[in-house]
């Protein structure tokens, strides 16, 4: 097992204790209202968690990638809809500008990320590119002193709470497939810049979900990320590190699921003993541990070796598809030992469970994720 | 729909148990042991006319149909798996094949006797280096005007080195590719050019010979051909429809199995203080097993009674195999669980059924052959 080391493990219990003062209490609300939590999220920048991997020169906490991720799944334990809120901002909408950016990109805009100004977020998905990510439509054309960008962006994290965010258009019409993309930082106060409608969602309702749409939407050339044609390496990078997020929420919310039900069947009597000592109970009990314990490994072991800067395209896959599955196991198990109080809103492990499908699908599905792994595993044929 | 089973089923049920129980229980755990086939047992059921269930009675069998025969090949796979195998290597197999393809000279001489058990049939399709991909066999059969010169070697052979008859499988005409292979009624034994090599090391299905069969310059009469050159694989593939439900009514055999003797040992074994069927772990165990079981069934007969219709089946049947052969894998697996230590020993029945049913998840095409099949109607790519 990984040791957490102390400043490692301060994060973890100042996040906990966060998370039970500040998030716990709300999250029910903000599900059952689709409301945005902006006040938390603004405290969360107070207590520097909304830069935590990135330099202090850049307003970040410099305390690295795990305990970034502890954060992630701190929150996911009490709410998932808070823990996404950072995840998209801190994997998709900051990294790029940290890993790909120039000195004065990071400047203007890491920092401001970084300590909380505001929230990022990325702009990949279209309607007919999902895994697909090569089957994208937006267009940035060059011009004068920059781009004119043209396109629309869907499922969008953070898109209408944000100011910032990385969008992957085309470069180059005459490149096919996933070449002749490129990444740009757009803000939101562009014009020709606007958010659509917000989505209804199954879960992580209090989470910001919306399209992006561009119309002539003049972008600097000083905007653009790395160089024309980078744009879909550096979007896999950047997914690798978003897919520990990802596993890191489904992580949080298996374990918040399993919080909920150790204390019922302690409590809960039925055929006169408590429901915890009869055997069905104990294996299903017994499994959830099982999983979560495994999924904390792969996850933890997948953000060291992006923290060590080792190769974790594959780890990062496999982390986050045992991860999501093992969520919706253990959600779906949680909801059948508090039976119908388990389907009852009031009990909240119904909310993990609407919750915990979204990690199956969200920074690549878990069949795409299969495909990653099977790849690391087998090479190119 | 009728979901009864009629007296006359339930009379043939009784009768395949009972011989399995008498004749093939006793001797079983010892012959797997010791990886002895005995042919007479093959007559036996022959002359008791399991194999003639889906011959018409002009060639020497009942005509009772696909239905009769699963029920009494599950009932014979229930206590051997290696003993179910040959309902499909007389007459689900080559029998049906034969009927279909055969000249009148081949149903008179071979059918009957493939029936009664007297001649042993086998089939051969599989080579070292063409598994599920069928068509990339590389056997290959020349027409030198009086006969057809055939070379090649198969493997995985089930009854290689006892058959008399096989059906084997060989390109005429490799140009054409999958339409230029073609189908041969072999006399295995009475062609020079033909060796067979038996093949020992095996998970399990320890009674059932399986083997190599290697043709060096056979020379192969015209008259062995089956339909015209280039049926070849239209006849495989409609042979594997059938050979495939068979293949699928024995794992529901052998899962049955499983919950016979766990029941068994669940109601007699006890650990602390009581008989370990009292437990909720044991019984949730249980009633899996059961109900994989009992829904594997149901589709294996609904595969039957639709080849009995004379409905085309090719989605049900794989249906029907993947599923039965998944649950006959899980359900010997959990046996051996509540065995426990004893159901690691081989003194103990169901080890041998683990190793027996992961036979069904790779022959007459594999689990995610069956996948394919499945998936390509769904898709809606066939129909």
């Amino acid at each position: 097992m990984i040791q957490l080391t102390e400043e490692q493990r301060l994060i973890k219990d100042t996040v906990r204790e966060f998370a039970l003062k500040e998030v716990e209490p709300i999250a029910r609300k903000i599900d059952k209202l689709s409301e945005f939590p902006y006040e938390t999220i603004k405290k969360m920048g107070e207590l520097n968690l909304l830069g935590i991997p990135w330099p202090q020169k850049y307003g970040g906490a410099e305390a690295g990638e795990l305990s970034y991720i502890i954060a992630v799944e701190e929150l996911a334990r009490v709410c998932g809809s808070t823990s996404i809120t950072l995840a998209a901002h801190t994997s998709l909408g900051s990294f790029p500008i940290y890993a790909f950016g120039t000195e004065e990109q990071k400047k203007k805009y890491l920092t401001p990320l970084a300590s909380g100004k505001y929230l990022g977020g990325m702009g990949l998905t279209e309607p007919e590119a999902g895994s697909d990510a090569g089957a994208t439509r937006t267009t940035a054309v060059k011009t004068n002193g920059g781009y004119i960008i043209n396109g629309s962006k869907i499922f969008i994290t953070n898109a209408s709470v944000g100011k910032s965010f990385i969008v992957l258009a085309k470069t180059d019409m005459k490149a096919k497939g996933s070449y002749g993309l490129s990444t740009f930082i757009v803000e939101s106060s562009f014009k020709g810049f606007k958010s659509g409608k917000k989505e209804d969602k199954l879960g992580l309702r209090g989470s910001d979900t919306c399209e992006l749409i561009f119309e002539d939407c003049f972008v600097p050339e000083e905007n653009i990320l790395g160089k024309e044609g980078d744009g879909f390496k550096s979007l896999m990078k950047t997914l690798d590190g978003g897919r520990i997020s990802i596993g890191a929420l489904a992580l949080g919310i298996a374990q918040g699921a399993l919080d909920k039900v150790i204390p019922y069947v302690r409590e809960r009597q039925q055929f006169g003993k408590p429901i915890g000592s009869f055997q069905a109970i104990q294996m299903m009990v017994a499994d959830m541990a099982t999983e979560i314990e495994a999924s904390r490994h792969l996850i933890y072991h997948a953000a060291h070796l992006m923290e060590e800067g080792k190769p974790f395209s594959k780890e990062s896959a496999m982390a986050k598809l045992f991860a999501s599955e093992t969520a919706m196991r253990v959600t779906k198990n949680a909801i059948q030992a508090l039976g119908g109080y388990g389907y009852m809103n009031e009990y909240q492990v119904e909310r993990y469970y609407r919750d915990a499908k979204l990690t199956e699908i969200g920074e690549g599905t878990s069949e795409v994720q299969r495909i990653v792994i099977a790849r690391g595993i087998i090479g190119k044929l | 729909m009728d979901f009864e089973m009629t007296e006359e089923l339930l009379e043939m049920k009784k009768v395949a148990r009972d011989f399995a129980e008498k004749e093939i229980a006793p001797i079983v755990e010892k012959d797997e042991a010791e990886h002895k086939f005995r042919p007479e047992i093959v007559r036996k059921m022959g002359e008791l006319g399991f194999f003639g269930g889906v011959i018409p009675e002009q060639y020497g069998g009942t005509g009772v149909g696909m239905l009769a025969t699963v029920v009494m090949n599950e009932e014979i796979a229930r206590v051997s798996a290696s003993y179910g195998l040959p309902f499909n290597m007389q007459t689900i197999g080559p029998g049906l094949v034969l009927l279909a393809w055969g000249t009148e000279e081949h149903k008179k001489n071979y059918i009957p006797k493939l029936v009664t058990g007297e001649f042993m049939g086998c089939f051969a399709i599989t080579e070292p280096n063409s598994g599920s991909d069928v068509a990339s066999m590389k056997s290959l059969a020349v027409d030198k005007g009086d006969y057809w010169l055939l070379n090649g070697a198969k493997t995985w052979i089930s009854n290689a080195q006892v058959a008399d008859i096989g059906i084997v499988y060989a390109y005429t005409d490799p140009s054409q590719k999958h339409k230029g292979m073609s189908a041969f009624a072999v006399e295995l034994k009475n062609t020079k050019g033909v060796t067979t090599r038996a093949i020992e090391t095996k998970l399990g299905l320890h009674c059932a010979p399986t083997g190599e069969v290697i043709f060096e310059d056979a020379k192969i009469p015209k008259s062995a051909l089956l339909g015209k050159p280039g049926d070849g694989f239209k006849i495989c593939m409609s042979m594997l429809d059938n050979t495939r439900l068979s293949c699928a009514c024995r794992a529901v055999g052998v899962a049955q199995g499983a919950p016979d003797a766990a029941v068994k040992y669940a109601n007699e074994r006890e650990q602390f203080g009581k008989k370990i069927g009292e437990y909720e772990m044991i019984q949730s165990q249980l009633a899996e097993m059961f109900v994989e079981t009992q829904a594997a069934r149901m589709l294996v007969y609904r595969a039957a009674y639709l080849k009995d219709k004379g409905i085309k089946n090719t989605l049900e049947v794989s249906t029907a195999k993947y599923f039965a052969a998944e649950t006959a894998v899980k359900a010997t697996n959990e046996a051996v669980k509540i065995f426990g230590s004893y159901g690691f020993s081989s003194e103990y029945p169901v080890e041998r059924r683990l190793r027996d049913a992961k036979s069904f998840q790779i022959v007459e095409g594999t689990s995610n052959i069956q996948k394919m099949i499945i998936s390509s109607f769904v898709l809606g790519q066939r129909k």
